[in-house]
């Protein structure tokens, strides 16, 4: 391990100064919720620990979250991509194909056992033994296990890989599975959104990169800094919910005055993501800030928790006089259902953080918005 | 004797693709292309609410991210009669047009360069001359010596470290690179550019569509308000925005992209007579100036063209049931007609049925089932699509900025018309096409802010939104152009629900095995005669494979379960 430089140097070598470097350290601790106390510990991390071989797996995906990584909009970190980890296999951008990228793949495992980072973006089909996606003449499957058994950890990107997403929505045709329903005995990381917004996939990574250990993960295994907060209890409109000020149409008076989008179906209220916080594509906007409610991509079976115009009350067991704020904690309270002990509490602290937040919001009259 | 070459994965694509090809004598003789993963989407489909689909088949391929969303907007605003108002029309324009930017930059610099520039070679440059060639070719202010110098410094530091990340295994040093070492280091440079660059263009699907990849579309319009008193919604800051991030990738497109094209062009002028497999080609045509139901008006012109003669542009129908039709001879499902029937979509089948060999394979067998991609056909004939094709299409109906483009660059590099059918005349004119549409995105935004200025930007039309208002059946096609090609949907509704939805892709038409009479498509056809010069490094594979920018994930998923549904009724 001793040849591979550390990012330090490396960063040297592309002739950035040492300010640009502890910039970049800030950059990381705040995109990973650290205070401000532990920069110095990030810049020590990245100056001493040598680059991460790293390899990144496509199964049945549509490539959306390779996308938006490159989209993360820190200028160190689209240098990242390429050079301070060592991106050994990636099917996205690799140079070569075929025999000479299996050759990469198969190098790396064997050269770093227990060392490597193993990306998966997507969901994996288990239905007549795999054959649904192969690679190499091999299945994602049997490609899967072999790589994450001798794997450092795993990240999930995306939905596909975290929840199974679109191909595993109803009827499942393929039997497609997320990453931590087949493969064991390895830490995993679950990143979901479809895709998830690209700085906080670099942000994940960075903290892998920087610590040498995993960020705190709540109880689904998603880090806490980027899905402890309903997009509901970090949006700007949220004062218009609050106000029962609601869109009734697209582009009606209240569309264009930028009303809440309850009632266009936005599932804010029940989806546990950053978008409000980071927002997309380096600050720039989000679905909510552009018209459009929240879709949920980011939580379990959001393509069967639809329709997506259809507003929350009047889904299946949720009474209509149930307010966004109830909805929320239900469905807070149903994630906790099988998890491990330690992560309980998580929920329990998010239960209370969204109990404050029913306390000092006056919920709309629901039974009138109703249709 | 021919020996089998096998090219799996194919890498800098998207998707699952496979390539088995017959090398004989340096040369390939035949090739059999297959898409290896499927997903089900139209199963998942069915039953579902219309006004979501574009959602689900958005997410057919987050590379041509949106391409699906606006044709599956158009298919149900097509089956229920909706027309959207001309603002909602100008704001999808926008957002293709950005697609298209952002598409095929990442295409010829992230995924096709690597193919024609040797990333290892340009450690020998001087970055002197570099420099000369920079700045005769373009304005481009990155050009001096010094930043040549850090580049290839950086460059240096990276392949000393022993760890060559996504350049390991690389095909450096293979006779098939023809650049000087300078001009490699060129592109070198440009690559890194544009991979800073590309994330910027996107940003006009996150101010119209909240995020990239994957925006929001909305049936009827788009979800997006204007508003120019409001900071909520659409103003004239967000339209300022709109306006620099299009004027930053006209720049880019102009000083970096196809400078670079023209410059790399000539040395490999003897890929000019490769890789130039069928002749017929078809493009559906987008950009609407007049809206969607004026097909007259769209910038990309529709129609086909056959036998490569560019004196008639064939009309394109795809509601006629004898026009486009997909077979399955050789694809892993089965027809309850038998095999050998060609199906139009909206009267499709689908029932996967894996017959290849048991993983882990070596070899498929291709002279029966070996793919996951349908075959369609456009009355009987194998179809090229993608920027070729829209190029051709518009040249020989005559469209005048198509024409004086596409002779500019025939001109400029001395080669006649006919050297367009082929791998580098497939890669000239997406470039070609990316020019013209960032021109044509200054008029659009132009439309956009007279529309603003007046008053009139409704970006919804509301009267069809309520499924009560519906028939109870409807059936539409929605028809656009990808970057890679003529994309359409086919929608059934019934009952408020979807009765039956399916797709036929570019790549479909471009990487699907053989039909039902033995004839090749795209990617199958156009390798035939390429050379290989070592199996061990198939790099010319993959120039003429990368020529057509495959997305596989959306091309394999094909078909709903309602046609068996149908069968079965029939049986009972």
């Amino acid at each position: 391990m001793a040849d591979r430089p550390t990012l330090w140097e490396q960063m040297q070598q592309k002739h950035y100064s040492r300010r640009d470097f502890l910039e970049f350290c800030t950059w990381i601790a705040a995109a990973s919720g650290l205070s401000s106390s532990l920069v110095p510990g990030v810049a020590q991390a990245l100056e001493t620990k040598p680059r991460l071989p790293v390899v990144w797996f496509h199964f049945q995906e549509c490539t959306c979250c390779s996308e938006s990584f490159i989209r993360s909009s820190h200028p160190v970190v689209a240098d990242i991509l390429l050079d301070k980890i060592s991106l050994d296999y990636t099917q996205t951008l690799q140079a070569a194909a075929g025999e000479a990228a299996e050759a990469a793949l198969t190098e790396t495992m064997r050269k770093y056992p227990g060392q490597y980072l193993m990306l998966v973006e997507g969901a994996i089909p288990t239905a007549d033994d795999g054959i649904h996606c192969c690679i190499n003449g091999r299945t994602a499957l049997s490609i899967a296990k072999e790589a994450a058994a001798h794997a450092k950890a795993v990240v999930a990107w995306g939905s596909c890989a975290s929840n199974g997403c679109i191909q595993a929505a109803k009827p499942n045709p393929t039997g497609a599975q997320p990453i931590h329903k087949v493969i064991s005995g390895v830490p995993i990381v679950r990143v979901p959104g479809c895709p998830p917004v690209g700085e906080v996939m670099a942000g994940t990574v960075v903290h892998l990169l920087a610590f040498d250990r995993l960020p705190d993960l709540d109880g689904l295994g998603r880090p806490r800094a980027f899905y402890s907060r309903r997009v509901h209890d970090t949006c700007y409109r949220r004062a218009n919910y609050d106000a029962g000020l609601f869109v009734e149409t697209f582009d009606d008076q209240g569309a264009r005055a930028g009303h809440c989008l309850y009632k266009m179906g936005c599932k804010g209220p029940v989806t546990y993501n950053a978008c409000g916080v980071t927002r997309w594509n380096g600050g720039t906007s989000y679905p909510i800030q552009s018209g459009h409610g929240c879709i949920g991509c980011a939580e379990e079976s959001f393509w069967d928790n639809g329709p997506f115009y259809k507003h929350l009350p009047s889904f299946p067991g949720f009474a209509i006089e149930h307010t966004a704020d109830q909805i929320g904690l239900t469905a807070a309270a149903a994630t906790v259902v099988g998890v491990a002990a330690h992560a309980t509490l998580t929920q329990v602290r998010k239960s209370a953080v969204i109990k404050e937040h029913r306390a000092e919001s006056r919920p709309a009259d629901e039974t009138k918005e109703n249709r | 004797m021919a020996n089998r070459l096998v090219v799996d994965p194919v890498t800098r694509i998207e998707g699952h693709l496979r390539i088995e090809a017959e090398v004989k004598d340096g040369k390939i003789v035949d090739a059999f292309s297959s898409g290896t993963m499927v997903r089900g989407f139209e199963q998942i489909l069915k039953g579902r609410d219309p006004r979501d689909a574009w959602a689900f088949t958005e997410r057919a391929c987050g590379v041509c991210t949106t391409v699906h969303a606006l044709a599956s907007v158009r298919t149900v605003e097509d089956a229920l009669g909706i027309t959207v108002p001309p603002a909602a029309e100008l704001v999808r324009n926008l957002m293709f047009c950005a697609q298209y930017l952002q598409d095929h930059v990442i295409h010829f610099y992230h995924l096709h360069a690597l193919d024609w520039v040797d990333v290892v070679n340009a450690l020998k440059a001087d970055p002197k001359q570099t420099s000369e060639i920079a700045q005769k070719i373009s304005h481009w202010p990155k050009s001096s010596v010094g930043y040549f110098t850090d580049v290839q410094k950086r460059l240096a530091a990276f392949a000393n470290s022993g760890q060559l990340g996504i350049f390991a295994n690389g095909y450096w040093g293979h006779p098939a690179y023809k650049l000087p070492a300078e001009v490699n280091l060129l592109a070198v440079a440009h690559y890194l550019e544009a991979l800073e660059w590309q994330k910027e263009i996107v940003k006009v699907h996150a101010i119209f569509g909240g995020k990239n990849p994957h925006p929001n579309y909305l049936v009827g319009g788009v979800p997006c308000s204007f508003n120019l008193d409001e900071a909520n919604a659409i103003n004239a800051e967000r339209l300022g925005y709109v306006a620099s991030l299009f004027d930053q990738a006209i720049q880019f497109v102009e000083q970096v992209y196809i400078p670079d094209l023209m410059a790399i062009a000539p040395l490999y002028t003897d890929w000019a007579a490769v890789g130039g497999g069928l002749s017929n080609y078809l493009c559906y045509g987008d950009l609407p100036v007049n809206g969607y139901r004026d097909p007259a008006s769209f910038k990309f012109a529709r129609g086909a063209i056959l036998d490569r003669d560019l004196s008639k542009v064939h009309e394109v129908d795809d509601k006629d049931p004898a026009q486009v039709q997909e077979q399955i001879a050789h694809s892993w499902y089965e027809y309850s007609g038998g095999d050998q029937a060609g199906l139009h979509p909206w009267v499709g089948e689908t029932n996967l049925k894996y017959s290849g060999p048991k993983p882990p394979y070596d070899q498929l067998d291709v002279e029966k089932k070996y793919s996951w991609l349908k075959t369609p056909r456009w009355k009987d004939h194998p179809m090229e699509v993608g920027p070729l094709a829209r190029m051709l299409v518009s040249y020989a109906a005559g469209r005048q900025d198509v024409k004086e483009t596409v002779d500019w660059a025939l001109k400029t590099l001395g080669v006649p018309v006919t050297a367009l059918f082929s791998t580098l005349g497939r890669t000239a004119a997406r470039g070609l096409e990316t020019k013209l549409v960032g021109q044509w995105s200054k008029e659009f935004l132009a439309s956009l802010m007279d529309a603003a200025k007046k008053g009139d930007a409704r970006t919804f039309e509301p009267s069809k939104w309520d499924p009560a208002t519906w028939p109870s059946e409807a059936k539409g096609v929605g028809m656009s152009e990808a970057p890679r090609g003529a994309l359409a949907h086919w929608i059934v509704i019934k009952g408020g629900k979807i009765d039956n939805y399916q797709l036929v892709v570019p790549s479909t038409w471009n990487a699907s095995p053989r039909d039902s009479k033995g004839q090749r498509s795209a990617y199958e056809q156009a390798l035939i005669g390429t050379p290989v010069h070592d199996q061990k490094m198939p790099i010319e594979l993959l120039r003429t494979i990368h020529s057509f920018d495959p997305c596989i994930a959306c091309a394999v998923h094909l078909y709903d379960e309602e046609g068996k549904t149908v069968h079965q009724l029939r049986v009972l």
